[in-house]
């Protein structure tokens, strides 16, 4: 089996609009990988294979009559299942929402569509995006390309492996507290949290409303650029989503980064990291300087508060975001008693999963009476001061470098009867989520693990509204390695 | 301002024991604010639409849409806060309530918990005293359970999300009366802001009693909640009844009788309240700052705009039309019963020039036929005359052209059929006869044989002539000038006397 679409998305666009390649030929050729390898992988919730071809076809006479083209014309790309788009079953991999279709289409993805690009299905996840292994999806797990008896990572494992499998070139997930990055990283691909505000929420179905933000998935720093240039701007049906001048070039191929101050935070590199991590973050380090970058030490002193104050905050408000399932509009409905309060009740015992419902519970809890500021309170002050830590990092350095997640991609089941473990997954990548800043997680090496080799990821975090700058040292740190160019021996011919 | 104290009330005596207790209250009272569109989606909203047709992702709680607040929500609700002299914060927070139920689309409620957007103010009762307000916050409202069509509940969501504010009120007021007083006055100042309907029948305004009772000087009693009171009426006749029924509990001696916290239902058919729920039933809410929503800021130079352009309070008017217009202070308060009806007296008093007279035809004719069941037209929106129609016939009548009798059948007519006066008058023959031979000819003949009414006026009792005009305006068909006929009468009288 061949990697079945080795170019980015510029480089399809470029060649559909050359007529080098028909947007038919590259959707189909994405659909049937999706249904094959992605079945066997089990990337996808579902295809909408009609809808997809005859937008290609539509992008190909459009062509044909020499119309313009969007800078995305004929590129397929994968969404997320907890996007809302009108034609797709938008069901967050819970049985809760199985065949619910949105009466309506989020703004990204419209803004998806008005640049040409072809969504051909919705990917798995773990259940309403919370996990990091995608073991919680209601529909199985997803797997990894890199080895099929490892987690994709989470919670956007599916589009994480529909991008790596080389099945569409970019994707769309969700990031709350590392869901798009720590995928990226196992991965082996390019995965972008914008800063908070960037891109429109409206039509992501809502984890926790303070953190999640959409996040592209690529193959390249420059797909990354088009997506995040696309995708963002103020959204008059989000009331959170920022007013913004573009993004401004990101650098040219090849740049140095002389001047540039990246900081290292000790605690980002702790004594019990895996070695294999250490290792290719202390190379990638080296690489940076040799780019002209000048490395900083600095301190992030309350990372350790990061995981309880991300726990209590997003379980809060997804306990309130999930109160909305209950069987009385849309998604599955179970009788129970028959009361009203029954039927809700009897919905959502068996509509969530495990997962969601410790989580609702944990969240329920931090904001009960009596125990509201004891716990809701203190997770907000800790907040505040994660998000200092980074304002002083940030008076002596302009970037912020480290892992993106402490091991590579683990085997499916290794963690799943341990939550806490599972949750200290988040550990590198739930602090800049707190912050609301732009993260970036790339391709930065491989640990060897039983013959297999796995990626590893590196994590670049930037002020506030600054998504521009990790996207600089990316890519010159893109140009100065080969990491993103390699596959998963699964496709080498 | 503060409340009055338990001396200063006169309370309720009871009849059993003679005993003196005081009945103290708050009122929460939720009002819609009548925008085009909900507060948190461009749905409109129309009470009485179809079902769930008024509805928009957002109301009705898809998974992934968002909330954006309406300005023109926030305005209004500014206005309201100014009208009752609260003072709106330059900034103020979204919440949720979180809750379920089936009319609740999203499992919670966006409102304002700790920080809402004013605070203060007060409602003046008519006997100068003064119910302070402890605070006004914005809120969406939630929609509808039907309960009683058949074995299913059924879901109305077109009010799901319509802009509410609910206005909570001190413990200041200390009677059923009061009560009523200030629902009134407080619907009263809404309604001439242009903040709300206030349309208890619409729902568009709810109300909600805190009640409870206590002997003078002595600690309060246990508050109970009351719920369901779907008029001004019922709130009085609720209240009334929960008084008794404490006072009562309270001097039953037994304290397992005693009021317990809990809310209580109103049955308007029994004139009863009864317990719909107790304290242990009641909901953690859960409040917490709604993340969808960025604070709302309200910058001084737009609260300023929105105090100066402010209409005229119904008290402002009522003085207006006594003072300046030279009104009597009954027409003054019938005249501005609604903002609507102000409005419609304004116009045609500017137009017909004569506020008075504008006044009397409004109040005495007008106000009348609403109610009159020969005339379709049930409100001023509907009615076939406007205000120029109206000024125009004043003007008629003024002129002379037409006498009063007259006046009020060319309304009739032109209530029923919309059409302008002067084309019904000369239609009806209605154009008053001021021809003096004609009319000189008519009261020569009413004079024949009434020796008694002619020997009366030269006696000096000019009144007596009355009793001989109806017989000329019933020679004439009505179409006689009184007031000429009067003279001509007078004038024939005595020079026909001897001197």
């Amino acid at each position: 089996m061949s990697h079945p679409n080795p170019i980015d998305a510029v480089e399809t666009a470029r060649a559909v609009a050359a007529g080098e390649l028909s947007a038919e030929q590259v959707v189909t050729r994405a659909l049937n990988a999706a249904r094959d390898l992605g079945g066997r992988l089990n990337l996808f919730l579902s295809l909408d294979r009609e809808r997809a071809l005859d937008r290609a076809r539509a992008v190909d006479s459009a062509r044909a009559a020499g119309r313009a083209l969007g800078p995305l014309a004929g590129v397929p790309v994968a969404l997320k299942a907890n996007m809302c788009a009108e034609g797709f079953e938008s069901n967050c991999a819970s049985r809760i929402l199985a065949g619910y279709h949105a009466p309506y289409t989020a703004t990204f993805v419209m803004r998806l569509l008005d640049a040409g690009a072809i969504p051909i299905g919705v990917t798995n996840m773990d259940e309403f995006a919370m996990g990091s292994s995608g073991e919680n999806s209601a529909f199985g797990p997803a797997k990894n390309p890199w080895d099929e008896a490892r987690t994709p990572g989470g919670s956007s494992s599916g589009a994480a492996g529909a991008v790596a499998a080389g099945i569409v070139p970019i994707a769309l997930g969700s990031d709350t507290g590392g869901s798009v990055r720590q995928p990226a990283a196992l991965c082996g691909i390019l995965g972008l949290k914008p800063t908070y505000g960037r891109i429109s929420r409206y039509g992501l179905i809502a984890f926790a409303s303070s953190l999640d933000q959409v996040s592209p998935f690529a193959r390249s720093v420059r797909d990354l650029e088009l997506l995040l240039e696309l995708l963002s701007g103020a959204d008059p049906l989000d009331s959170t989503s920022l007013p913004l001048a573009p993004l401004g070039r990101s650098g040219e191929e090849g740049a140095r980064l002389d001047g540039l101050r990246i900081g290292v935070p000790a605690q980002y590199m702790p004594a019990g990291l895996d070695p294999r991590v250490r290792t290719a973050i202390e190379a990638s380090l080296a690489t940076f300087e040799s780019l002209g970058a000048k490395l900083v030490e600095v301190s992030l002193p309350h990372t350790d508060a990061a995981i309880p104050c991300y726990y209590v905050v997003a379980t809060a408000e997804a306990s309130s975001n999930l109160a909305r399932f209950e069987g009385v509009r849309y998604g599955m409905r179970e009788l129970g008693d028959g009361s009203l309060q029954g039927m809700m009740a009897a919905t959502r015992a068996a509509g969530f999963g495990p997962e969601v419902k410790r989580r609702i519970l944990l969240g329920t809890y931090v904001l009960s009476s009596g125990y509201y500021a004891a716990w809701y309170g203190q997770a907000l002050k800790v907040r505040r001061l994660l998000r200092r830590d980074f304002d002083r990092a940030f008076e002596q350095c302009d970037v912020i470098a480290g892992p993106t997640s402490p091991t590579p991609a683990f085997r499916l089941g290794a963690k799943t009867a341990d939550p806490v473990a599972m949750y200290l997954n988040d550990i590198l990548t739930a602090p800049a989520s707190l912050a609301g800043l732009p993260a970036l997680s790339l391709p930065c090496g491989f640990a060897e693990e039983s013959g297999t080799r796995l990626p590893l990821g590196l994590q670049l975090i930037a002020p506030p509204l600054e998504d521009a700058r990790v996207l600089r040292a990316a890519r010159a740190f893109e140009s100065a390695t080969d990491f993103h160019t390699q596959h998963p021996a699964l496709f080498a011919s | 301002m503060s409340r009055p104290t338990d001396d200063d009330v006169p309370g309720v005596v009871s009849a059993r024991t003679g005993q003196r207790w005081i009945p103290v209250m708050g009122l929460e009272v939720h009002c819609q604010l009548k925008t085009k569109t909900k507060l948190f989606s461009h749905a409109p909203y129309r009470f009485g639409a179809e079902p769930n047709t008024r509805t928009t992702p957002v109301c009705t709680g898809q998974p992934g849409a968002l909330p954006v607040l309406n300005e023109a929500a926030v305005l209004l609700a500014v206005r309201a806060a100014l009208a009752l002299d609260a003072t709106v914060a330059t900034w103020s927070k979204f919440d949720r309530k979180n809750y379920f139920y089936c009319d609740l689309p999203k499992g919670f409620q966006i409102t304002q918990f700790d920080q809402p957007y004013c605070s203060g103010g007060g409602v003046a009762l008519p006997s100068g005293r003064i119910v302070r307000l402890t605070r006004i916050h914005l809120e969406e409202d939630a929609g509808k359970a039907i309960h009683d069509r058949g074995p299913d509940t059924l879901v109305d969501l077109n009010r799901a999300g319509v802009p509410l504010i609910e206005i909570v009120s001190e413990a200041d007021i200390t009677s059923a009366q009061e009560a009523f007083d200030y629902l009134t006055r407080l619907k009263e100042t809404l309604q001439f802001a242009g903040a709300s309907d206030c349309d208890m029948e619409k729902g568009s305004l709810r109300c909600d009693v805190n009640i409870s009772v206590h002997r003078p000087g002595a600690k309060w009693g246990t508050k109970v909640e009351l719920k369901n009171l779907n008029s001004f009426r019922n709130v009085m006749a609720a209240a009334d009844f929960e008084i008794l029924r404490q006072i009562e509990a309270y001097e039953s001696g037994d304290s397992a009788l005693f009021p317990v916290q809990e809310t209580r239902t109103f049955d308007a058919g029994s004139g009863k309240t009864r317990s719909m729920r107790s304290k242990e039933d009641a909901h953690d809410y859960r409040y917490f700052p709604e993340p969808d929503l960025p604070p709302l800021h309200l910058s001084a130079e737009l609260i300023d705009l929105q105090r100066r352009s402010l209409p005229e309070s119904a008290p402002a008017r009522r003085a207006r039309y006594v003072g300046a217009l030279g009104l009597s202070e009954y027409d003054a308060g019938v005249l501005t019963a609604s903002p609507a009806l102000a409005q419609w007296f304004e116009e045609t008093a500017d137009l017909a020039g004569s506020p008075k007279d504008a006044a009397n035809w409004i109040s005495n004719e007008v106000l009348r036929a609403l109610s009159d069941p020969q005339i379709e037209s049930k409100s001023l929106e509907d009615l076939r005359i406007t205000p120029a129609s109206l000024a125009e016939l004043i003007g008629f009548v003024r002129a002379g052209k037409l006498n009063v009798p007259a006046g009020r059948e060319v309304l009739r007519a032109m209530l029923t059929s919309g059409r302008h006066a002067a084309e019904l008058i000369a239609e009806l023959g209605l154009e008053q006869v001021s021809d003096e031979g004609q009319l000189e000819e008519w009261c020569q003949e009413a004079l024949v044989g009434k020796d008694k009414v002619i020997a009366d006026v030269l006696a000096g009792k000019d009144k007596a002539v009355g009793a001989l005009v109806g017989p000329v305006m019933k020679a004439s068909k009505g179409k006689a000038n009184p007031q000429v006929v009067t003279e001509i009468l007078l004038r024939l009288i005595r020079d026909g006397a001897p001197s």
